[in-house]
């Protein structure tokens, strides 16, 4: 039985326009051990997405899903008192802004210790030992003594290591990091990386990476999940999502980086850009920007389709895939500004 | 202009630094910040020289004495040819017109309260005697040249995107005809397509205006792209300083290679094997002796905890460690 079952999740919002659907039929599934990284520009629906696994959305969203099960048990059935002995304990979750998400009037050491005692009870001093060990295991110096600091004397790289402290305390079966290190410098994002990664495959617990850094997700993930305007666009093995990209937004989005510009002087970019509430268009979400789309493209919305063979295996939500291994799916830009 | 303007370099700057007087806490003395320690550079028009950092390196500061927001401490700052620290006022409203920045947030540095065609005219407004409507013809100008519409003049912050937005901020800064422009992080608070976007707009404005760019950014990967020379900082102090190719392909000072080892690379195939930089950056208030770097250099010696390295050439750039020659060949992976 798979760890974590989503299938057909969809978040909407009340706007005065009507709902406004931002997350728009997710399918995941994960088992133990799985490293899954999630991808898109800001507004695709993301960090919404694992926000309503998690329960943390406000009570004004109307989360609907076919299934949405954690190790066998309905989340979307749970009273709030339920789902809270899950949070935190089974799954955790860690923020992109480590100076926001803790609390600055309280020392890091009750913050830790606060978790444990709501999950796990036992002594004072037991669970003063479990802090100082997992401070260490994070990687921080001097443990014992930083305790009893505050957030605000600690540098962002440092809290980040307390909230993944916090975040493993009950060694939860499921760990979902929301742009874990896009708040720090890049040595930091690495030593950050690292460390989850480490905790993951001794652990063997799952893990969700959202970000919007695709040298991220290249460097970490084992699958990828790529997300547009609050849709699943594509779903594949890191290896091949990189090498053949089969959705023309995934294409475009590898292309557009400068590390793959192969000495090319202008960038190819995705004109336009990601329609909001307001403006999503008929058909596909992504025909507007699209290269290769076609009529068919602008009245009809794609479902999300079992595509390739093998280690190739994934989905795409796309009538006319990329072909052969170069990605093929962003155009020049000519100075647009649409 | 005079004869000989055009080879004359845009930039000098010379042994600069900035240093800052901070209280430390309620009865402690008062300690000085080096923010800015001895940086040493010239940059001429067309060309791109990028200044490479982690936070608390002095990049933002460097950006700070560029534009004549701040007055250096010490060190030599040539605009132009023109020597700052002696200049009159006069002569400093004449040189503040031709260096011009473009900041990261592109949500903080609009205006909120003004429509998009008053906040591109007011450069004009402060500095020349043109008429409204002179003023107006060349912001709808420039307005049309990054790729904004007509319509947008009359259009408030809010109502565009974050790309627009640094559309927007561009052409403000380039609305005097500047020979510098600064970009502080430009494109890090954008989208990867749209980052790609304002990428190529920096370019093109480069190539017709002959501008030359002092390109702030932690993202190595946009750097590459983008510079001709590249300067890397560490607390204060240019640790390594050449030509893009010298330091991507073969990165001599310890710090550079960490740096671009622990850039994550796009390709699955070629993981990095990271130099896992152990610790964090030092606080500048209370920087080590010796090498600013020897904490966390993999290579350093007692040597590097003793005396600090002095800039001198390598093998065509400027390399502030004592043991680069002895060094091993430069990490694989960041040559990838």
């Amino acid at each position: 039985m798979a760890l974590l079952e989503i299938r057909d999740l969809s978040v909407e919002f009340p706007t005065a326009r009507g709902w406004f659907r931002a997350v728009d039929g997710i399918d995941i599934t994960l088992e133990e051990g799985d490293l899954l990284g999630i991808v898109g520009e800001s507004g695709s629906g993301k960090s919404v997405t694992m926000l309503a696994l998690m329960g943390l959305l406000p009570w004004i969203a109307k989360v609907t899903a076919e299934r949405l099960s954690f190790d066998g048990r309905n989340l979307l059935g749970l009273t709030p008192a339920e789902r809270r002995r899950i949070i935190g304990k089974d799954m955790a979750m860690i923020f992109q802004e480590p100076m926001t998400s803790l609390n600055p009037c309280f020392t890091v050491g009750f913050q830790i210790m606060e978790q444990l005692k709501v999950h796990q009870g036992g002594t004072r001093a037991g669970r003063r030992r479990r802090a100082v060990e997992l401070l260490d295991q994070v990687g921080i110096p001097a443990p014992e003594s930083r305790l009893s600091n505050f957030p605000h004397q600690l540098s962002g790289g440092m809290n980040q290591r307390v909230m993944i402290a916090m975040s493993i305390a009950c060694k939860p079966r499921l760990l979902i990091a929301d742009e874990p290190t896009t708040a720090l410098d890049v040595t930091i994002q690495a030593q950050i990386l690292d460390l989850l990664t480490s905790l993951q495959r001794e652990q063997g617990m799952a893990l969700v990476l959202i970000t919007h850094n695709m040298g991220v997700v290249a460097e970490t993930a084992k699958r990828v999940n790529v997300m547009y305007a609050g849709q699943q666009v594509e779903t594949r093995a890191v290896e091949v999502l990189f090498s053949r990209p089969r959705h023309p937004y995934t294409g475009a989005l590898l292309d557009a980086l400068p590390e793959r510009s192969e000495g090319r002087r202008r960038l190819p970019t995705i004109p336009g850009v990601v329609p909001g509430a307001g403006d999503r268009p008929e058909g596909c979400l992504f025909n507007p920007r699209c290269a290769s789309a076609q009529e068919r493209c602008r009245s009809e919305r794609p479902s999300l389709e079992p595509d390739g063979e093998g280690a190739a295996r994934g989905r795409v939500r796309c009538f006319y895939p990329l072909e052969g291994d170069r990605p093929t799916g962003a155009r020049d830009d000519a100075g647009e500004a649409a | 202009m005079t004869p000989g303007a055009e080879s004359r370099p845009v930039l000098e700057a010379d042994d600069l630094a900035r240093h800052y007087e901070v209280k430390r806490g309620m009865f402690g003395g008062s300690a000085t910040v080096k923010a800015l320690a001895g940086a040493s550079f010239t940059l001429e028009a067309g060309r791109t020289l990028a200044v490479v950092g982690e936070s608390g390196c002095g990049k933002s500061t460097l950006a700070r004495l560029v534009t004549l927001i701040e007055p250096p401490t010490s060190g030599r700052l040539l605009l132009d040819g023109e020597d700052v620290a002696g200049a009159s006022r006069e002569t400093l409203k004449a040189l503040r017109r031709q260096v011009q920045i473009v900041f990261q947030d592109p949500y903080g540095s609009l205006n909120p309260r003004k429509k998009v065609g008053a906040i591109v005219e007011e450069p004009m407004v402060i500095n020349t005697r043109l008429t409204g409507p002179e003023r107006r013809e060349k912001a709808e100008a420039m307005m049309a040249r990054v790729g904004l519409r007509p319509e947008h003049y009359a259009r408030y912050p809010h109502m565009f995107s974050g790309g627009q937005r640094q559309r927007i901020a561009v052409a403000r800064a380039l609305m005097l005809q500047p020979r510098l422009l600064v970009a502080d992080e430009p494109v890090s608070a954008l989208d990867v397509s749209i980052q790609a976007q304002v990428l190529n707009l920096l370019m093109d404005l480069q190539e017709e205006f002959e501008l030359a760019y002092l390109f702030i950014s932690h993202d190595l990967s946009v750097v590459r792209h983008i510079a001709n020379e590249v300067m890397v900082m560490y607390l204060g102090r240019p640790v390594e300083q050449g030509t893009r190719d010298a330091i991507f392909q073969a990165p001599a000072h310890p710090y550079t290679r960490a740096l671009l080892a622990s850039t994550p690379a796009v390709d699955p195939r070629h993981r990095g094997q990271r130099i896992a930089l152990k610790g964090e950056l030092p606080s500048p208030l209370d920087p080590p002796p010796g090498c600013a770097f020897h904490k966390r250099c993999p290579f350093a010696t007692e040597l590097c905890a003793r005396e600090r390295p002095e800039p001198r050439d390598f093998e065509g750039r400027q390399v502030a460690c004592h043991h680069v020659e002895t060094l091993d060949q430069p990490a694989p992976a960041a040559a990838s």
